[in-house]
């Protein structure tokens, strides 16, 4: 390996950072998508419905339990053999929702757990029913303690979606490695490209976690 | 206003209501006193359904309770409760906690509620706090603003779950002169509390309960002064 080698990267560069533009759309839409399963899931495993309870538990334990990877290959490659076919960045998007969402719900669940049951009893007790208590009540306070565990979770996710090169998602990984492919070498230069670009992006999101962590220490 | 009709109530195994059966009129104040465990708590909360009986009719207003949702929510807002540890909405300023349930639940306009709100903050004497959050008041003051969230939906009956014992004693008398004025406006009310001093002063009758029933009731004088019951005997003997 040469010094001159590393002259790739600006060669590179224009390919990756169209990769990176998926990487951070994708990694948005599951968030997005993770949160609101991950809010519903997690308030149905709180209820007394012992079906809807135990239906959200065995959703959240397989997924867990499970490889990403496998739930990935599941939907992009098993699919289509029930005659249901995803274009990649669906499969990767519905795949990292369903993933985050059992993440989340965990998350969720012990956020509403951490607030005092008289919450909602005084939210009751003005006439509000369960969902306005909810909504108005347990969980902006919720929402607010959770800020740092939901944060990660989200950098996790942002890491975890190079895995989606896998199937052939136009994202950073993918292009690395194509790159890699189509000169037969560099691959120290170009895979050290992609690593500080997920970089760019991890760094200053645990720095703003960070941040919400002390002020929630700080208890204002 | 409120029947009671052989409310009984079990917790597991736990049977904490023994069939209480008792009626509060319009404008009454009825203080309920007894030991830790006697089901004072349990039975304020069965007559707004935070707990729901296991057995026995309640009335309130007229509405016979049932587990419905449109039901419980309607005769909830009829009933206001004040709690031991005032649960304020901590993420709300102050106006902001008297104001959600007027706006969610009664339907009013925002500026319609806070003209109420001001109102009863100069009622409980903090107008000046209106914008301040829960965590920046003394316990004293929170509680007041509890009395005052609970007021705004316009409540007939007003239920208080020992409102002063989580208080430092220079702040429990701030409280009851708040209760006291609310009794003299004509509010019905339900007070578990041993502020004797209350009691005498405000109470229209006082119930004694003991191991889930109610062992003994009167005017406050006769219940305080000249108990019947030994266990009322044995209970007053102590806290007096």
């Amino acid at each position: 390996m040469e010094l001159s080698d590393w002259l790739v990267i600006p060669e590179i560069l224009p390919l990756m950072l169209s990769g990176l533009k998926v990487t951070v759309v994708i990694t948005f839409f599951s968030v997005l998508t993770g949160l609101v399963i991950g809010t519903i899931v997690g308030l149905a495993r709180l209820s007394d419905n012992r079906f809807l309870c135990g239906l959200t538990t065995a959703y959240v334990e397989i997924i867990r339990g499970t490889p990403l990877m496998v739930q990935l290959f599941l939907i992009y490659y098993a699919l289509p053999e029930i005659g249901i076919h995803l274009p990649p960045m669906i499969a990767g998007w519905v795949a990292y929702s369903i993933n985050s969402g059992a993440y989340v719900s965990e998350v969720v669940r012990g956020g509403i757990q951490s607030i005092d049951s008289g919450q909602m009893e005084a939210a009751r007790s003005l006439g509000m029913s369960w969902w306005q208590g909810m909504r108005y009540v347990v969980l902006p306070q919720a929402f607010r303690n959770i800020m740092p565990p939901l944060g990660n979770e989200f950098i996790m996710l942002l890491k975890d979606s190079s895995l989606m090169a896998v199937i052939a998602v136009p994202e950073v990984m993918r292009y690395a490695n194509l790159m890699v492919g189509r000169k037969g070498g560099y691959a120290l230069p170009i895979y050290v490209t992609a690593g500080l670009l997920y970089l760019a992006l991890t760094l200053p999101l645990s720095l703003v976690v960070r941040r919400a962590e002390r002020g929630l220490a700080k208890g204002d | 206003m409120i029947e009671l009709k052989n409310v009984h109530k079990h917790f597991g195994q736990l049977h904490v209501l023994k069939g209480i059966t008792s009626t509060v009129d319009q404008g009454e104040v009825v203080v309920i006193i007894g030991p830790s465990g006697s089901g004072k708590s349990t039975l304020l909360r069965c007559i707004n359904y935070l707990e729901e009986p296991t057995k026995g009719e309640i009335i309130i207003d007229g509405i016979k309770l049932n587990h419905s949702a449109t039901n419980i929510n309607r005769v909830r807002q009829e009933v206001g409760m004040v709690f031991q540890s005032f649960n304020l909405f901590p993420h709300m300023t102050v106006m902001d906690n008297i104001t959600l349930a007027p706006k969610k639940v009664r339907g009013l306009a925002p500026s319609k509620a806070e003209d109420i709100a001001q109102e009863l903050l100069a009622k409980v004497g903090l107008s000046d706090k209106a914008e301040a959050y829960p965590r920046q008041l003394s316990g004293g003051q929170q509680q007041r603003v509890a009395i005052a969230r609970a007021l705004a939906v316009q409540p007939k009956v007003m239920l208080f779950d020992e409102p002063t014992s989580a208080l430092d004693p220079e702040m429990i008398g701030e409280v009851l002169d708040v209760m006291k004025n609310l009794a003299e406006d004509g509010m019905t009310m339900v007070v578990v509390s041993h502020e004797m001093g209350f009691a005498r002063e405000v109470g229209t009758r006082v119930l004694f309960m003991d191991e889930g029933k109610i062992v003994e009731e009167g005017k406050p004088e006769e219940v305080f002064f000249n108990p019947k019951n030994e266990r009322t005997q044995a209970f007053l003997g102590k806290i007096l």
